[in-house]
């Protein structure tokens, strides 16, 4: 299976506490008139400037055990290692959500716009996240309406660059799913422009196999452990696979 | 209230309008623009910057405030360039060679201006030679590497080297940060100085300025 995916821009319009805490403002803080207008704004120009596509491509393990080793640049133990082994269902995901938003943030750095500038980018990271977050459940239905899922099964999406999958797979996770059809591109040093993209591979199996301990010693310099999120997530949802989109 | 202590008080407040025709306003009543710089917008930010390591305030309103000392700042620069006003010091700051992450690098550059730097920002993908010859030219201090990319960190290196090469590196400083990087990440490649946030970087600029003089 291989699809483009339009999505929606209200799928992925990101929740106020999500933006600010990227910026460092806890959850329920009280916020000042200046910093709700701020989000207001960014919230307008970002609905006005995103484009969100998706597109996947599923993957056997044979094939993705040689995406996955890359460059031969990888952690010597990951979690992946373990995970891919087991999982039911693989498939290479890219999505962006356009160039013009990037653009934007920069033309508004230029006019000393900074806050406003700043906030956008906020807005358009986590707008960015949502956006994958809507490819993971896409094909998560795709593969429960074709009945290859059961109520035990989990997703989880893993990316280069983190849990040890070195940021060098990107060069032949893009020669299996070319992303360039939906106008992501790879530069040399492995970076995706538009800049506001995400890529990697989603994992269908029994929940149990994601689960994984943040002990490798690469999760030391893991500024986000969000593996650590995801896995709670997939445990207090039980029936999560039985919701439609 | 005094001119210039209002010109610190609308700083804080984000007011850039506010600021803006007050500095006008100090500048029409001849009071020295090193004065209007260092008791209205400087000592603004000042307390805007203790607020934020404080956690009193959040990044959005530190924004708002820079805005509003660039208000004032563009009406003070010609005055400084006229009679000759030094800076406090000279930073060369950019992404390194390719990366394309820029949000990170201009806080730095934004907080690092409202301390009284001049911020000489070469912008994003900046090639190692770049950042040592504007280094060389402008006569500046500091240079400060930003990569958010683990595929790029190692061009910060690279400038380290070109520094010692051309035997520069005690005259022109180097600080290094971004989400990959680390203290031990700069210790490895011989940079001078690791910073986390905008905030410590401009404290740690202030360091690597006085330990040069």
């Amino acid at each position: 299976m291989r699809e483009i995916i339009n999505i929606s821009i209200n799928d992925i319009k990101p929740a106020r506490d999500d933006v600010l805490k990227t910026q460092g403002v806890p959850a329920g803080s009280k916020l000042s008139g200046n910093v709700k207008t701020l989000f207001k704004k960014a919230m307008a120009l970002f609905v006005e400037c995103v484009h969100p596509i998706g597109i996947i491509s599923e993957i056997s393990i044979p094939e993705f055990n040689i995406v996955y080793a890359g460059e031969g640049l990888n952690e010597k133990s990951t979690p992946l290692d373990a995970i891919i082994e087991k999982a039911d269902n693989l498939v290479l995901f890219a999505l962006t959500i356009g160039e013009n938003v990037t653009e934007k943030i920069n033309e508004l750095f230029k006019t000393n716009e900074f806050a406003l500038g700043t906030m956008l980018d906020a807005v358009a990271s986590v707008g960015t996240d949502n956006g994958a977050d809507c490819v993971e459940k896409h094909f998560t239905n795709v593969l429960r309406k074709k009945g290859r899922i059961t109520l035990s099964s989990g997703t989880v999406r893993y990316s280069t660059g983190y849990c040890g999958w070195h940021m060098s797979g990107q060069k032949k996770l893009f020669g299996f799913l070319h992303p360039e059809n939906i106008g992501i591109m790879l530069l040399d040093s492995y970076l995706m422009k538009p800049l506001k993209s995400i890529s990697g591979v989603i994992v269908v199996g029994e929940k149990e196999i994601h689960r994984f301990k943040d002990s490798y010693p690469f999760c030391s310099d893991c500024k986000t452990h969000s593996c650590r999120k995801r896995i709670k997530a997939l445990f207090d949802a039980p029936e999560s696979h039985n919701k439609e989109m | 209230m005094d001119i210039v202590k209002e010109i610190s008080e609308y700083l804080q407040r984000g007011d850039n309008e506010k600021v803006f025709m007050l500095t006008k306003q100090a500048i029409e009543k001849n009071i020295s623009p090193k004065i209007i710089l260092d008791k209205g917008l400087i000592s603004g930010m000042d307390i805007i910057g203790k607020k934020y390591k404080a956690h009193e305030i959040f990044l959005p309103e530190v924004l708002l405030a820079a805005k509003a000392m660039y208000a004032g700042m563009d009406l003070l620069k010609p005055l400084f360039v006229k009679e000759g006003i030094p800076t406090i010091g000279k930073v060369v700051i950019g992404s390194v060679q390719g990366d394309l992450h820029d949000i990170g690098k201009n806080l730095v550059g934004i907080m690092l201006k409202g301390a009284g730097f001049e911020v000489i920002d070469l912008g994003n993908n900046v090639a190692p030679k770049n950042f040592v010859a504007t280094a060389k030219k402008e006569n500046a201090t500091v240079i400060g590497m930003s990569a958010l990319l683990t595929t790029t960190m190692p061009a910060m290196k690279m400038v380290v080297d070109l520094l010692k090469e051309q035997g520069l590196a005690e005259k022109i400083k180097t600080i290094i940060g971004g989400a990959p990087v680390s203290e031990e990440f700069a210790q490895e490649i011989g940079a001078d100085a690791y910073s986390y946030d905008s905030a410590h970087a401009v404290e740690t600029v202030k360091k690597l300025m006085q330990e040069n003089h």
